[in-house]
């Protein structure tokens, strides 16, 4: 106790002691990049920092999702290959209750709940999801449930597309076309008042106005930054408490832990649920940002996406899932968005300027068209060469990370050959 | 209510399980399906050889998804993309004879398409024996998990590779195979394409049969199966064993590609996925491991997927598909016929 009255007393010790360890480094870091993005982005585009500050926000949503499936996968040791259902299901709960997209349902009035309200109702339903579809299945060997998380995430959106106009029990969900014109968040007045933002002679604070279109971005961003922060907090204290010991003994050895009075069924649904719960959480800031749901947006590649931003952090690993969120995100919508204009210019100032247009004959379709073929493969390499030569990730859990090069002793109590219950 | 699940789920395994589980699905299908035979026959007798020869295809495709799990225990992930690149290394060969649309159906036709299946084959095959190697050689003994990402991560570096050299659209497989229908009694007509199609996975099947029964190879492919450590001790050759598994399920997988691509005319690069997966569904439902299981659960995935997009809403085909594969893993994981197979 008083060794650490001792510490907090000087401010630099506490300075110090952030980056002792590792993960206290990264997350400094993190909160460091954080608070001065914003500034960052404005200045080094001229006062046009908007969409950069708006691709931060959507690479938020994916860390939410990262830390979410980082529950199921690396702490519970369960692979959930169907992860973009939950997120579905937590976008399509805000867009249908918080929308005028149930006015055109058998239910002829529409619903404007509000955001608030609905993350917790979103959390809840996707939750509950994972849970039903979790309690008859996760008996089952781990592969097996991968196949079925995996059918039930293309089932999701399938049927999202489907009850849509035209569809037996009428339109609710908007079919093909999702649901646009979802409602953005609102703050009370006595946060959104008038003494913040622009009507003061100094702005001092962004206004907290939602649907202002030039403050916007900026909200988003801020709320997604808090979201985050209060995930990690609640993550970090499950992975440490009583549940959290037993997902990783589970994990390592589930006839130990079933031998050590851990009910594993109970454990594991809660690890599915739990991880399901941030998936629907994170639909639901995703669906409002965008204020447009459709079913293209939970394909399977998504789910991948997902699992590659947790295998390349290192599963297990909180901080580190969260740079692979960051990594892979970055990878995905700035690198190999921009890859193909760079390589046409490149090819033209290296002299290979024959090469960028397309041949008459179609036979070679241009620099730039193919290299915007590249995203498959490269991530395919990204799983399969982290898999084969560091499986720990770039930042391991260092329990995860001995598991995975000495291989665990054996699999499943439950093997599904001999039906044993 | 767990107490009921569990009920329902002994009450499903065991012999009397088997015929509760075929009674059952006979009796959904025959209440569906009685009403539309009996109101069009010719059609429905279309829809159902249509989906024979969907079905076929599957089972060529589920026997290699079967075989891999039987030995390794390992969902092949990227198997699904193995059948398209089947198709996508065929059709450049199928060029080179210069075929198009137009070409008469002849005796050369016919050599010529045998040809390229072998080499097709023989490529794909290599190509699925240098992933093994590759991919998923250093990981057997990593924890399952590891394994089953990666062959997740090899389907999408197999289905970008073909992104990258074929794009976004259909590659188109030539029309070489007569377009003639054999008229039958009562109005109901079958086409040649579908006879081929259903009889060339029969043989196959059969020939699959006889080699995992008779041969040498096939016999070690038995018994690694059964018990990796104890076949070794008896002086056999794993890693030859199973790469050879894997050269027979790629083998296989390629000649349904070349199939598709003579039925259907036209392959997309991630055609396998879906076709994967129904293929995998197929696996499940015959009971994984097991060869006949999976040729009859190949086509009974056909039959579904003709049936609901003949008569039903077509939009929710792959949902009831998915259905299936949910509720036969919650069910009876063992499968149709997955009593058959050696415990381990």
């Amino acid at each position: 106790m008083s060794r650490r009255l001792l510490r907090t007393d000087r401010p630099m010790r506490w300075a110090q002691s952030a980056f002792k360890t590792r993960n206290g480094t990264i997350y400094t870091v993190l909160i460091v990049v954080a608070l001065i993005f914003p500034g960052f982005a404005d200045i080094t585009t001229g006062g046009e920092g908007n969409h950069l500050v708006s691709t931060a926000a959507d690479a938020g949503v994916y860390v939410l999702l990262a830390i979410g499936l980082n529950v199921v996968v690396g702490f519970a040791g369960l692979l959930d290959l169907g992860y973009a259902a939950f997120f579905a299901i937590g976008a399509y709960t805000y867009g249908m209750l918080a929308s005028s997209q149930l006015a055109g349902s058998p239910l002829h009035m529409s619903i404007h709940l509000p955001f608030w309200l609905l993350l917790f109702v979103a959390i809840f339903v996707a939750a509950s999801f994972g849970a039903m579809l979790g309690a008859p299945t996760l008996r089952l060997r781990g592969d097996y449930l991968a196949i079925v998380t995996l059918g039930f995430g293309e089932i999701v959106p399938r049927l999202f597309r489907f009850f849509g106009a035209g569809s037996p029990i009428g339109n609710w969900t908007g079919g093909v076309n999702g649901i646009a014109a979802i409602d953005p968040p609102k703050l009370p007045a006595f946060l959104s008042g008038p003494w913040f933002g622009t009507n003061w002679p100094i702005a001092v604070v962004a206004p907290f106005d939602f649907s202002d279109g030039n403050w916007a971005p900026m909200d988003y961003y801020w709320l997604i930054i808090i979201l985050v922060a209060i995930c990690i907090m609640l993550v970090t204290n499950l992975q440490n408490s009583r549940i959290g010991r037993a997902w990783m003994a589970v994990r390592e050895d589930e006839v130990a832990a079933a031998a050590s009075g851990i009910n594993t069924i109970a454990v594991k649904l809660l690890a599915f649920a739990i991880g399901a719960s941030f998936s629907g959480f994170a639909g639901c800031f995703y669906a409002a940002k965008l204020s447009l749901v459709s079913p293209e947006n939970f394909e399977f590649v998504v789910s991948v996406t997902i699992l590659i931003m947790v295998v390349l952090g290192g599963m297990g690993n909180i901080p580190g899932v969260i740079l692979g969120a960051i990594t892979v995100y970055i990878v995905q919508f700035f690198v190999l968005t921009n890859l193909p204009d760079w390589s046409v210019a490149v090819a033209n100032a290296v002299g290979l300027g024959g090469i960028v247009p397309a041949s008459a004959d179609g036979s070679w379709i241009g620099l730039h068209d193919q290299v915007q073929r590249l995203n498959y493969i490269v991530f395919g390499l990204i799983l399969v060469t982290m898999m084969v030569l560091r499986p720990q990730g770039l930042f391991p859990s260092r329990i995860r990370e001995q598991e995975l090069e000495k291989g665990t002793a054996e699999e499943s109590v439950f093997d599904v050959r001999e039906g044993v219950d | 209510m767990v107490a009921a699940w569990k009920g329902t789920r002994t009450a499903l395994s065991g012999t009397a399980g088997t015929w509760l589980f075929v009674g059952v699905a006979t009796l959904i299908l025959l209440i569906l399906l009685v009403p539309k035979a009996v109101g069009n026959p010719p059609f429905f007798f279309q829809i159902l050889v249509y989906g024979l020869a969907d079905g076929a295809i599957y089972a060529l495709i589920a026997l290699g998804y079967t075989m891999v799990y039987g030995i390794i225990e390992l969902i092949n992930f990227a198997h699904g993309d193995i059948f398209t690149l089947g198709a996508f290394i065929a059709i450049p060969l199928v060029g080179i004879f210069g075929f198009t649309d137009a070409t008469p159906f002849s005796l050369g036709v016919v050599v010529v398409l045998l040809g390229v299946t072998v080499v097709t084959m023989a490529i794909d095959g290599g190509i699925n024996i240098l992933i093994e190697r590759l991919a998923y050689r250093p990981l057997r003994n990593a924890p399952r998990l590891a394994l089953l990402i990666t062959a997740v991560g090899m389907s999408f570096v197999l289905e970008g590779a073909m992104y990258l050299w074929r794009g976004a659209n259909n590659v188109h497989f030539p029309d070489v195979l007569p377009e003639t229908r054999i008229n039958l009694p009562g109005g109901a007509s079958i086409g040649v394409k579908d006879v081929v199609v259903i009889v060339s996975a029969v043989v196959l099947v059969s020939l699959l049969n006889l080699f995992t029964d008779r041969s040498k190879l096939g016999k070690a492919m038995r018994a690694t199966a059964q018990d990796r450590e104890a076949s070794q001790l008896m002086g056999i050759n794993i890693n030859r064993t199973i790469a050879a598994t894997f050269f027979i399920g790629a083998a296989l997988a390629a000649a349904g590609g070349i199939i598709f691509g003579l039925y259907f005319n036209n392959i997309r690069f991630d055609e396998g996925f879906t076709a994967g997966l129904y293929a995998f569904t197929a696996a499940v439902f015959g009971g994984i491991g097991n060869i006949q299981g999976a040729a009859l659960g190949g086509l009974f995935i056909g039959l579904v997927a003709s049936f609901s997009n003949a008569y039903f809403q077509a939009a929710l085909t792959d949902v009831w598909i998915f259905a299936i594969l949910i509720l036969v893993l919650v069910f009876r994981p063992t499968g149709l016929l997955g009593m058959q197979v050696p415990e381990k």
